[in-house]
């Protein structure tokens, strides 16, 4: 169960990492690693050339800085809560099983 | 990764929306009740929803050298059936496309249509389905998270060639250029978020049996070894 869940960790750690390591650019392309909606949008100016968007986002981050910002937020406050439910479910735990040796260590 | 602000034309826009309003309220209204009834899930169905936030904010890279992101919604859905992931796709759609210029407020029925309807319903379909064929437990979550995450994609990618078909093939040649960045990008990372979902439930089994138990989806198989 342990080492199965290590295994699993890695395998996204891979998953994640080794595209990075395997696809290098192609010759005279630009710009690796790009959202796929960017693609899209360019296969759309393929497939529709006279297409046009009719509707501009209302709000639009100054910069790639503050959009990094807001999706940092936004993972933040998942990750908040998740580790609230993670902590709270370990102290529950705990107690639950009158673990001396933990209200031992919480006490110093 | 969602359709682009504006990048629907009116009629499909309108479409996709009226689709997705009705599916939307009724979502709701059985969250809602399934909320009054048994308060104690408050705290499940938060992680659930914080899960979704979480994930669908990482890009993630992919062997075809663009980014997506995962979902999230699956594993909301299977713990607390698809209806429930509906209004949680829909703030988390409405959050980027209002701040984050991700996604958009014209294409937000047809983004809510891929993340939030299909993506939860096909989650919660192949559970059932691979617990009903009798898989282990952690199977039947991979599974459902990862065809969840991808037939979301594929639905993004439907739109766009049924909004953008081609010239000469048509439909399908569209399909099939929209599926090749947007569905191929997302089969490493729709693995990834099945095993991250996998990881999350057995954190659930362990810390939170006893409601994992009375959850009416898990019921069945809830004593399960992960």
């Amino acid at each position: 169960m342990k080492l199965r869940s290590w295994l699993m960790w890695a395998a996204i750690v891979l998953l994640t990492v080794l595209p990075l390591c395997l696809i290098s650019a192609a010759p005279g392309s630009e710009g690796l690693f790009g959202g796929s909606d960017d693609r899209a949008q360019q296969a759309i100016g393929s497939l529709a050339p006279h297409y046009k968007p009719w509707f501009a986002p209302v709000f639009a981050p100054a910069s790639s800085e503050i959009a990094s910002l807001l999706f940092a937020l936004q993972a933040a406050i998942g990750a908040g809560v998740i580790g609230y439910w993670l902590g709270l479910s370990v102290a529950r735990e705990r107690a639950r099983n009158g673990d001396a040796a933990a209200r031992d260590q919480r006490a110093d | 990764m969602h359709i682009m602000e504006g990048f629907l034309p009116p009629a499909h826009a309108l479409g996709w929306a009226a689709v997705s309003v009705p599916i939307l309220a009724w979502g709701l209204r059985s969250m809602g009740r399934g909320l009054q009834a048994h308060p104690e899930r408050r705290m499940l169905l938060g992680v659930a929803a914080a899960f979704a936030f979480l994930l669908s904010a990482l890009k993630l890279p992919s062997v075809t050298g663009s980014c997506s992101h995962p979902t999230g919604v699956g594993l909301g859905a299977l713990l607390f059936g698809p209806a429930a992931m509906v209004p949680v796709g829909f703030v988390v759609l409405l959050f980027q496309a209002l701040l984050l210029a991700h996604g958009g407020l014209t294409t937000l029925g047809a983004n809510v249509f891929s993340m939030a309807i299909v993506g939860p319903f096909v989650s919660y379909g192949v559970f059932r389905g691979a617990a009903a064929l009798g898989c282990k437990r952690s199977v039947a979550v991979f599974l459902a998270a990862c065809l969840g995450d991808l037939a979301t994609y594929v639905t993004t990618s439907a739109q766009l060639a049924l909004a953008f078909p081609d010239a000469v093939g048509g439909f399908e040649t569209s399909f099939l250029k929209f599926a090749g960045i947007f569905a191929l990008t997302q089969v490493p990372i729709a693995i990834s978020e099945g095993l991250l979902t996998v990881l999350v439930v057995n954190a659930m089994a362990r810390f939170n049996a006893h409601e994992l138990r009375a959850l009416p989806v898990m019921a069945q198989r809830g004593r399960e070894g992960a």
